[in-house]
């Protein structure tokens, strides 16, 4: 078995082959990948460019890794054709390997906007342009993007904003130019949109929309449609990434938008497997790791034999932003609005046979949710700065479980807290005051009535508050008021 | 006149002081100034008395000579010489090991010792577990992993008095251990208490932080948690490279689970992990504790390792005032696990598959190694094969009430019903007590000497109050009585307890758990002592891992763990996630605290608690008697409306007998380390019961 990528995806396969077939008996496993290093953590590249974490944290596998689990392994390799036929893998130095099953994970690679001077002749990006795909572009960003130095980050979505966010952490003069009208346009309704580029204002982001840039000037900057110029000394490009299937292709399979492959993750030549960002097993490739690792399980279980049944299926896609104060959710249907027309005709809270969608927004907080359900299920939240709301809602959405009634609960994520009584007057008699000893209020009024509102004889008579000892000083207010009362007999419970 | 004794309370780990002042009948309880309760009890301590009086209090053998006859009364030698005999026969005709003896967590020392001794020189059987393996095993064994010792708090309970910050994960104290709440009051007034439950129980309602995590799912949390560590710059790499090995094996699967990924897993929020770790982390001294919430999983000892390995990341182990430590339930759950009532395990903490262990223990006993019989099944596997192909004919039951705390219980009746001969000693006709051949009357707490170890480690002697009633017998006599009948010299099994610790203490010396230096008379004397404890002028050891841990090099292990969740999850047939637990006014399986009528009154019945919305959609609502339905068996119960339940998650006590019993719902898939049953986690429906509503 040969996996032609060791990315995420590649590095996830092998070892779940390797979980499967830890001896190798069944499998002989070769992974060939492009970069010098072993596999590391795509989606901590963020972290790295942030500086909350280093390079070495962010190794999906150590150096000894490879042959520790009985795995061939060539880095700095490029795969640049398969031979189907003969069943090989030709490498950029003439390499030749051979397979009798082959995974290609070949991942995605960044896409240059066509904007003037942005690529050189060969496509590739130009001096002071980077792109953030791998381990060495985000060094010589971090190298690059000092305190102060102005940076032009083109792209305004997740990993752009995300970029713009880490980069501005670090100091850099951050621009965000975004030619949609509102960040993130893709996920997020308008309002959501708005409220992130305030957010990221706050940030000390200067975020641009609705602009797009059309000229590159190699370490001077950004020219935008509306003649605005925009200084950059580096500048990092966010607009999106295109799947590697250039080796599939060649090789006659077919591709849309991905490698397309069933739900054994199998192209039309049974011998041959995509998965991850490459791959378009359903639906086009999302640049998202949990499907990669969700079709490395199951590719796994079928090509080591544990599972013949295993089949992938697409789950949910959720979206999450997070980067220094800006936490955001977003799936599903985010782009209804409440539909107001509707209230002149039906009653309120009756059946609808529409969407629901609920929101509040607070855009001087930088706060908003909104919800849209259908027949008690949530298809769409998007969830700006208010993380318990986004936790339980991704839940249900990811389960399809019913949504709880309390809507206002839902969409701000916990219930609103409940004022507690603090007079003991006010409690009820059946209130159990001593959990410990399942005291009752009225049980201490009534060891009131014959032993009197001496605190010790109360307690001693109820065992009030000789447990934890929590509530001594409920039990104390209270003694004290039926002690008051205790001239007063008539009227001595206290109520 | 009579005067009062000190005692320890008979229920949980805690082991309150308490003083007993014997009446007629029964006896007094009242407060004694002991370090872990500082002179308070709950409701079950002050009530204790009551057990000693109950008006079904077993006082005369019962025997039945064939299936369908009713128990009738009859006398010692008749009840022992029969089963003695019965025994003989099974053994003959099937093996040794066709006779298996089953234990309990609430046994003393002297009788765990002595049952495990019984069973395998008097019985020569290998099948002997207890109810322990349903308790602590996944804490122990992955504290044994990670330390090289599994002592449930390596620091005595008073030290938490000091800490900043406290997790606690899976443990509602504040209704299973009341009195302990007291240590956690600074910890809880400077906003430092975090609570990791589904539930929003008693003991997260005073958490600064409740995470509510899915049934099962907490090791993704813990792995979050870990990842937000060292992506918050909090790791403390001085002591990992200091103290520990493995972090980079660990950090390499952590690293895939950021606090969002754990959130889509858990519905924690990446952002209240991550402000538990800043709390944690910003501590000058915390605590991170674990209960059965988060160890009774089918992946409860990798769960528990990736707690220990947060608790690693931050430096928290074996560091004075801070720590980790899991909180052992039953009353002797600490003692019970050390000295030979574990299928694999010989007195002291050895391993039954350890040569040296076994010349040393066999030499003690006088018998040769090589007749010791090898490891056995574990508690679920042995209740399992019992009356079936291979597996035993015959179970010796010891404190322990089987039917209504194993798991998937109706399955276990009817393997129990299916023996040859089923032999109890109880104090109390408890409903496995009801399905025996044989039932024998036993001593209980306050009538009996014998120590317990606590939850910190701390051997405690507990002193005979009263006498017990005419008729009844400790279990130490009546383990000495069979072994006489199945060929054994007296002088091999003693049931004088002190005599009974003396040679518990030879046996385990040099073991991990070693009690030589320790006896009844320096506990008499007041002396304090934690084990280990070598020599009889050894102080004790309060606190362990300080210098190093137990391990050859003197290092703690980080566990590369990964999350797996629980075996069963729900579907469109199961929709929800049933989980047990405990309440205040019930202790286990009930046997002991429903003949308390305070307690019964406090707590009468089993309910399920639901969300309201989970509730209406099923047609139930607040009161009404609902089926809790698994794929094993269904429970009726009434129905408790609760709105700070999660929607998916249902709760049920297991205190309570037949219809009522939670454990007929419960997955007994096992953890494949420890043997730990799923109790906390397995997928229901919820459904009015029948002829309640249309």
């Amino acid at each position: 078995m040969v996996i032609v990528g060791y990315g995420m995806a590649g590095a996830r396969l092998a070892e779940q082959v390797r979980a499967r077939d830890p001896e190798g008996g069944r499998v002989a496993l070769t992974v060939v990948g492009a970069e010098p290093w072993p596999a590391y953590n795509r989606v901590l590249l963020s972290g790295v460019l942030a500086g909350t974490m280093t390079a070495a944290d962010i190794a999906l596998h150590d150096p000894a890794w490879a042959r520790g689990n009985r795995v061939r392994l060539r880095l700095g390799a490029r795969a640049v054709r398969l031979d189907r036929a003969a069943r090989t893998v030709r490498l950029a130095d003439g390499a030749s390997i051979g397979y009798d099953a082959l995974v290609l994970a070949t991942g995605s690679r960044p896409w240059l906007p066509p904007v003037e001077g942005l690529a050189d002749d060969r496509g590739e990006p130009a001096e002071g342009v980077a792109t953030l795909r791998d381990l060495d572009d985000c060094l010589r960003i971090v190298d690059q993007a000092r305190p102060g130095v102005p940076v032009a980050v083109l792209g305004g979505g997740v990993l752009g904003v995300e970029t713009a966010l880490g980069l501005a952490r670090r100091g850099a003069g951050v621009t965000l130019i975004h030619p949609a009208d509102h960040l993130m346009e893709r996920h997020l309704d308008r309002t959501a949109g708005m409220i992130l580029a305030a957010l990221c204002r706050a940030a000390g982001v200067r975020a641009v929309t609705g602009r797009a840039a059309v000229r590159y000037y190699p370490g001077e900057g950004v020219k935008l449609e509306d003649g605005a110029f925009v200084p950059a000394a580096v500048t990092v490009v966010t607009a999106g990434v295109r799947p590697e299937t250039g080796l599939a292709a060649d090789a006659g399979l077919a591709v849309d938008a991905g490698i397309v492959v069933d739900d054994r993750l199998r192209t039309a030549d049974p011998l041959i497997h995509a998965i991850g960002d490459c791959a378009r097993a359903g639906r086009a490739p999302q640049g998202l790791v949990q499907p990669a690792w969700e079709q490395a399980a199951v590719l796994a279980d079928l090509l080591t034999g544990a599972d013949g049944t295993a089949r992938y299926r697409a789950g949910p896609v959720v979206t999450r932003l997070r980067a220094g104060d800006v936490d955001l959710t977003a799936f599903g249907e985010t782009h209804l609005e409440a539909d107001l027309t509707a209230l002149g005709e039906t009653h309120l809270e009756s059946d609808s046979p529409r969407a629901e969608v609920l929101s509040y927004v607070d855009p001087a907080r930088g706060t908003y949710a909104k919800l849209a359900l259908a027949d008690d299920r949530v298809i769409g939240a998007i969830v700006l700065g208010l993380p318990d709301a986004a936790a339980t809602l991704t839940q249900l959405h990811d389960t399809g479980g019913p949504a709880p009634g309390d809507r206002p609960a839902l969409l701000f994520g916990r219930a609103l807290p409940q004022a507690v009584a603090d007079d003991p007057a006010r409690l009820p008699d059946s209130a159990t005051v001593c959990r410990c000893n399942s005291v009752t209020k009225a049980d201490l009024v009534r060891a009131a009535r014959s032993v009197g509102g001496d605190l010790g004889a109360l307690m001693g008579a109820t065992r009030a508050a000789t447990g934890c000892g929590d509530c001594l000083r409920t039990v104390r207010r209270l003694a004290e008021r039926l002690e008051d009362d205790s001239g007063n007999t008539t009227e001595g419970t206290g109520t | 006149m009579n005067t009062a004794v000190a005692a320890h309370c008979p229920y949980c780990a805690l082991q309150c002081g308490m003083t007993l002042t014997p009446r007629e009948p029964g006896a007094l309880v009242g407060p004694r100034d002991f370090p872990v309760n500082e002179g308070a009890l709950c409701q079950k301590g002050w009530t204790a008395a009551s057990l000693l009086d109950t008006p079904d209090r077993l006082r005369e053998p019962l025997v039945r000579r064939r299936r369908g006859e009713p128990l009738r009364p009859a006398g010692w030698d008749e009840a022992l010489d029969l089963v003695a005999g019965r025994i003989r026969e099974l053994q003959d005709r099937h093996g040794p090991d066709a006779v298996a003896v089953f234990g309990g967590g609430g046994l003393t020392n002297e009788k765990a010792y002595l049952l495990g001794k019984f069973a395998r020189v008097a019985l020569r059987t290998s099948q002997i577990d207890y109810n322990g393996r349903f308790c602590m095993s996944s804490a122990a064994a992955a504290g044994t992993r990670a330390f090289g010792l599994d002592r449930g708090l390596p620091f005595p309970v008073t030290d938490l008095r000091d800490a900043d910050v406290i997790m606690l994960v899976g443990a509602n104290v504040a209704e299973t251990m009341p009195p302990l709440v007291r240590h956690l009051r600074r910890a809880r007034d400077r906003g430092g208490l975090i609570v990791v439950d589904p539930r929003r129980t008693a003991t997260a309602e005073q958490a600064a932080l409740h995470l509510a995590p899915r049934p099962g799912t907490d090791l993704a949390l813990a792995l979050g948690m870990l990842h937000a560590v060292v992506a918050g710059g909090h790791l403390r790499r001085d002591y990992a490279d200091a103290r520990t090995t493995g972090l980079a094996q660990a950090w390499r699967i952590a690293a895939r689970w950021r606090p969002e990924e754990a959130e889509r897993v858990t519905g924690v929020a990446g952002a209240c992990l991550r402000d538990a770790v800043e709390l944690l982390a910003g501590a000058r001294n915390a605590y991170l504790l674990t209960g059965r919430g988060t160890e009774q999983h089918s992946s409860g000892v990798d769960t528990v390792s990736g707690w220990i390995n947060l608790a690693l990341a931050l430096g928290l182990p074996g560091r004075a005032g801070s720590g980790y430590g899991c909180l052992t339930g039953q009353g002797n759950g600490q003692g019970g696990r050390e000295h030979g009532q574990k299928a694999d395990q010989l007195p002291g903490y050895r391993r039954l598959d350890d040569e040296a262990a076994r010349r040393h223990v066999a030499a003690v006993w006088g018998v040769a190694p090589e007749e010791l019989p090898a490891a056995g099944r574990s508690a679920y596997e042995l209740l399992d094969a019992l009356g079936a192909g291979t597996g035993p004919r015959a179970l010796l039951v010891f404190g322990s009430n089987p039917v209504v705390s194993a798991p998937r219980a109706g399955h276990v009746a009817r393997r129990l019903a299916a023996l040859d001969l089923l032999v109890v000693a109880d104090t109390v006709p408890s409903e496995t007590a009801r399905l025996a051949d044989v039932v024998l009357p036993v001593t209980q707490w306050a009538e009996e000497d014998g120590t317990m170890t606590n939850l910190e480690g701390r051997v405690l002697l507990r002193r005979r109050a009263l006498s017990p009633p005419q008729g009844t017998r400790t279990d130490l006599t009546v383990l000495r009585e069979l072994a006489v009948r199945l060929g054994q010299p007296a002088s091999r099994f003693p049931d004088d307890p002190e005599e009974v610790f003396d040679e518990l203490g030879r046996a385990s010396a040099g073991g991990p758990a070693d009690y030589a230096g320790i006896s009844h008379r320096r506990l008499r004397a007041g002396e304090v002592l934690h084990w280990p404890c070598p020599d009889r002028r050894h102080p004790g050891t309060p606190r362990l891992f300080l210098d190093r841990f137990a391990h050859a090099d003197g290092r703690a292990r980080f566990v590369p763990v990964d999350h797996r969740g629980p075996a069963e999850r729900p579907d469109p047939d199961y929709p929800l996630i049933a989980t047990t637990g405990r309440i205040l006014a019930h202790y286990q399986s009930g046997a002991q605290t429903r003949r308390v009528a305070d307690l019964l009154r406090a707590a009468p019945a089993a309910y399920v608690e639901v969300h309201p919305d989970t509730a209406r959609r099923a047609g139930l609502a607040d009161g009404d008697r609902a089926r809790v339905v698994s794929r094993r068996g269904t429970v009726e119960v009434e129905v408790r409306c609760v709105p700070t339940i999660r929607l998916d998650t249902v709760f049920l006590p297991f205190h309570f007998p037949g219809d009522e019993r939670a454990n007929l719902i419960s997955n007994p898939a096992l953890d494949p380390t420890s043997g730990m049953p799923e109790f906390k986690a397995c997928a229901v429906r919820l459904a009015p019961a029948n002829g309640e509503r249309p």
